[in-house]
C-alpha cells in the first residue's frame, strides 16, 4: 500500500518547497514504550490535549512538531560535574552547548523568524546553558514578549530545580504547562559525586549539604508542579558507577510525586569538553547499558526514548537541527509574525494524524495476532510524518522499532554519518553505518542502491525500499506478518 | 577594596550582575566589569562576596 504524500508546497515557497508533509518532518517512534506515544486509552483527554503538539512529551507528536530553544538565561546556580560552562562550539550537539546567547528582545525576533519559516514549530523552550528558573527575569521577559506575538506557542522550561519552587506560581500564571527537571539522584550521598557546589540563599554550599538542599528543592518543586497540573519530565543523566543503579530509585521517587515522563540520558563525557567527568576519565554508558537500564525502568514512571539530547539553541524537529539557519546575523531587525504557514500546516497535520493513528492501530493489531513469538528489530530512515520516507544514503539517523507479540514499539535511534554526499556513496562511511546498525534485522528506507544493500546483506542486515512512503508501522506490520508466514501480505523485497 | 573580573575567563553568564548587592557589575563592551567605586566586597551585607560565590569559573571574580 503506497500511502499518499501530503504536500505542503502550497504552504511554503522557500525552504520547504521541495518537501512534503511527510518529508518536512523528522524523527520518529511509535507505540507505547516511549513517553506518551499516541492517545492511549488510559490517558486523560486533558493531558493528551496538552502533549499532543509537544515533540518532547509525546513521541507521536515528534513526528509532526518542532521545538526551538532560545539561550536567554545563561546564569546558573548549580555546578554539575558533566558541565563546562565555557564550552561553545557550533558543531557540538548536546545539552548546554550554544553558539550565541540572546537577550529577551533578540530571542523574540528569533522566535518570530523561525515561526515564519518552520511551520512545524509548536514549542519554545528555555533549556540552558544556565538555569531558566535561576536566571528568572530573562526567562520571564522572553516568555511574556513571545506570547504577545505568538499566543499559541507552547512554553517550556528546563531547570535543575533549585530555584524552581520560587517560580511555580508565575510559571502557572504564564501558562507554562511543561517543565523538565534534571534529577540525577534522590540520595544526597550520590549527589556529592555529581554536584561540587550550589549557590542558594546567597551563599555557596558544598558537599553533602549542597546535595541535600538540591534534593529537597527538586522534590518540593516537582510536588508543587504536580499539584498544579503542570506536566513534568524528569531528565536523569546516567553516570556509570555513580548513579546508574540508583536511577531505579529516582524513577520510583519521581513517579510517586507525579512525574509525567522519565528521560534517562547517557552521560556525554570527553576530555576535550573540559568537564570534570571528561577530565577525570568518567565514562558514559554504552547503548546496551542504556537499554538494559531503560528496560528495568519499564513499569515505573513512563520512559522517554526519543530524546536526542539536543543543543540549547536547537531549532526544528527532534532529529534535525536548523539552528545554524537562524543565527542573529541572518535575522532581520524588523519582523512581524505571519501565522499563515503554521495554521495551514496544523490543518494538514490534524488530518494526516487521524489517518496515521488508524493505520498504526491496524498494524499493531496485525503484529499481535500474527502470534509468531518472533521479535524483529527494524531500523527506519524517516524525515518524519511517521513514514518511511528518507533515502538510505541521506539518513543521519535511523529510528529503531521492535516488532514482537507485544506489538510495535519504538526503542531508540542510531545516529550515523550520511553515507551519500553529493551523489556518491562513501565506502568508509558505509562501514560506520553498518557498525551503527549492529543487531538490526531489517532496514526500511525510501530508496537504496544495490551496492549498500549488498554490503548490508553481507553483514546480515536486510534492507528494502519496497515500503517507501508507507507509514512506519504499516511497513513493519507487513514485514512482520510476512516473516511470520501469515499469507496474503507482501514479502520483503 | 574591590573585586575584579578576569575577562578572559568569564563565561558572561551574568549571574554576578544580578547577585551583586551594590549594583557594581555591568556588562560593558565585551565583558562584565566591576566598578571599583561601587564594590563593597559585600562587607556588612554578606559573609562572602556574592560574585565570587556564584561565579562558575574558579579564580575569575577575585580581589582587585
Amino acid at each position: 500500500m503506497s500511502a499518499p504524500v501530503i504536500s505542503v508546497e502550497s504552504l511554503t515557497d522557500t525552504r520547504l518547497s521541495d518537501q512534503s508533509l511527510a518529508s518536512a518532518n523528522s524523527g520518529g517512534c511509535a507505540s507505547t514504550s516511549c513517553g506518551s506515544s499516541r492517545r492511549p486509552d488510559d490517558l486523560d483527554p486533558a493531558v493528551w490535549d496538552k502533549i499532543k503538539d509537544h515533540p518532547c512529551f509525546s513521541e507521536e507528536a515528534h513526528h509532526y512538531f518542532a521545538r526551538m530553544h532560545v539561550a536567554v538565561a545563561p546564569a546558573c546556580n548549580v555546578q554539575c560535574n558533566y558541565c563546562n560552562r565555557k564550552y561553545d562550539c557550533a558543531n557540538e550537539s548536546r545539552p548546554g552547548v550554544v553558539s550565541e546567547k540572546l537577550t529577551p528582545d533578540q530571542a523574540v525576533r528569533k522566535v518570530i523568524a523561525v515561526a515564519n519559516e518552520v511551520p512545524q514549530l509548536s514549542v519554545l523552550g528555555i533549556a540552558g546553558p544556565g538555569d531558566a528558573c535561576y536566571d528568572w527575569e530573562k526567562t520571564k521577559a522572553t516568555f511574556e514578549r513571545v506570547v504577545r506575538e505568538i499566543p499559541d506557542v507552547k512554553l517550556c522550561v528546563s531547570t535543575n530545580g533549585l530555584a524552581l519552587p520560587d517560580h511555580v506560581a508565575e510559571l502557572a500564571g504564564m501558562n507554562v504547562d511543561h517543565v523538565t527537571i534534571t534529577i540525577n539522584m534522590v540520595d544526597p550521598e550520590v549527589g556529592t559525586k555529581i554536584y561540587p557546589w550550589i549557590f542558594y540563599n546567597r551563599r555557596r554550599y558544598v558537599g553533602i549539604e549542597a546535595a541535600r538542599i538540591l534534593h529537597e528543592r527538586q522534590m518540593l518543586g516537582l510536588e508543587m508542579l504536580s499539584a498544579r497540573g503542570i506536566l513534568t519530565k524528569i531528565n536523569s543523566v546516567m553516570i556509570p558507577g555513580v548513579n546508574d543503579q540508583h536511577l531505579i530509585e529516582v524513577n520510583k521517587w519521581v513517579k510517586q510525586r507525579g512525574a509525567f515522563l522519565h528521560n534517562v540520558m547517557p552521560l556525554i563525557s570527553d576530555p576535550a569538553h573540559g568537564t570534570y567527568y571528561g577530565l577525570t576519565g568518567q565514562r558514559g554508558p554504552n547503548a546496551i547499558e542504556m537499554k538494559a537500564l531503560q528496560d528495568r525502568l519499564q513499569g515505573g514512571a513512563k520512559l522517554m526514548r526519543h530524546c536526542r539530547q539536543c543543543r540549547a539553541d536547537a531549532v526544528g524537529l527532534l532529529g534535525e537541527d536548523r539552528g545554524q539557519e537562524f543565527t542573529l546575523d541572518q535575522i532581520p531587525g524588523e519582523l512581524t509574525y505571519d501565522a499563515s504557514k503554521r495554521e495551514a500546516y496544523r490543518a494538514l497535520v490534524a488530518e494526516d494524524r487521524r489517518d496515521h493513528l488508524a493505520a498504526r492501530s491496524e498494524a499493531i493489531g496485525m503484529v499481535k495476532t500474527a502470534s509468531s513469538g518472533k521479535s524483529l528489530l527494524v531500523a527506519v530512515a524517516t524525515k518524519g510524518g511517521g513514514r518511511v520516507n528518507e533515502h538510505f544514503g541521506h539518513a543521519k539517523e535511523f529510528q529503531v522499532y521492535e516488532a514482537s507479540p507485544m506489538g510495535i514499539s519504538f526503542v531508540g535511534h542510531r545516529k550515523v554519518e550520511q553515507y551519500c554526499l553529493g551523489g556518491w556513496g562513501e565506502n568508509a562511511t558505509l562501514e560506520g553505518v553498518i557498525a551503527a546498525l549492529e543487531g538490526i534485522d531489517i532496514v526500511l528506507c525510501a530508496k537504496i542502491g544495490n551496492c549498500p544493500k549488498d554490503q548490508l546483506a553481507d553483514a546480515g542486515i536486510r534492507a528494502t525500499d519496497a515500503y517507501g512512503y508507507d507509514y512506519i508501522e504499516t511497513a513493519i506490520g507487513a514485514i512482520y506478518a510476512a516473516e511470520s508466514g501469515v499469507p496474503a501480505l507482501a514479502a520483503i523485497a | 577594596m574591590a573585586f575584579k573580573i578576569i575577562a578572559s575567563q568569564c563565561t558572561q553568564c551574568g549571574a554576578c550582575e544580578f547577585e551583586c548587592p551594590s549594583g557594581a557589575i555591568k556588562f560593558k563592551g565585551e565583558s562584565y566589569v566591576v566598578e571599583p567605586q561601587k564594590c563593597t566586597e559585600c562587607e556588612g551585607a554578606f559573609d562572602t562576596q556574592q560574585c565570587a560565590s556564584v561565579c562558575p569559573v574558579p579564580k575569575t571574580c577575585v580581589p582587585a
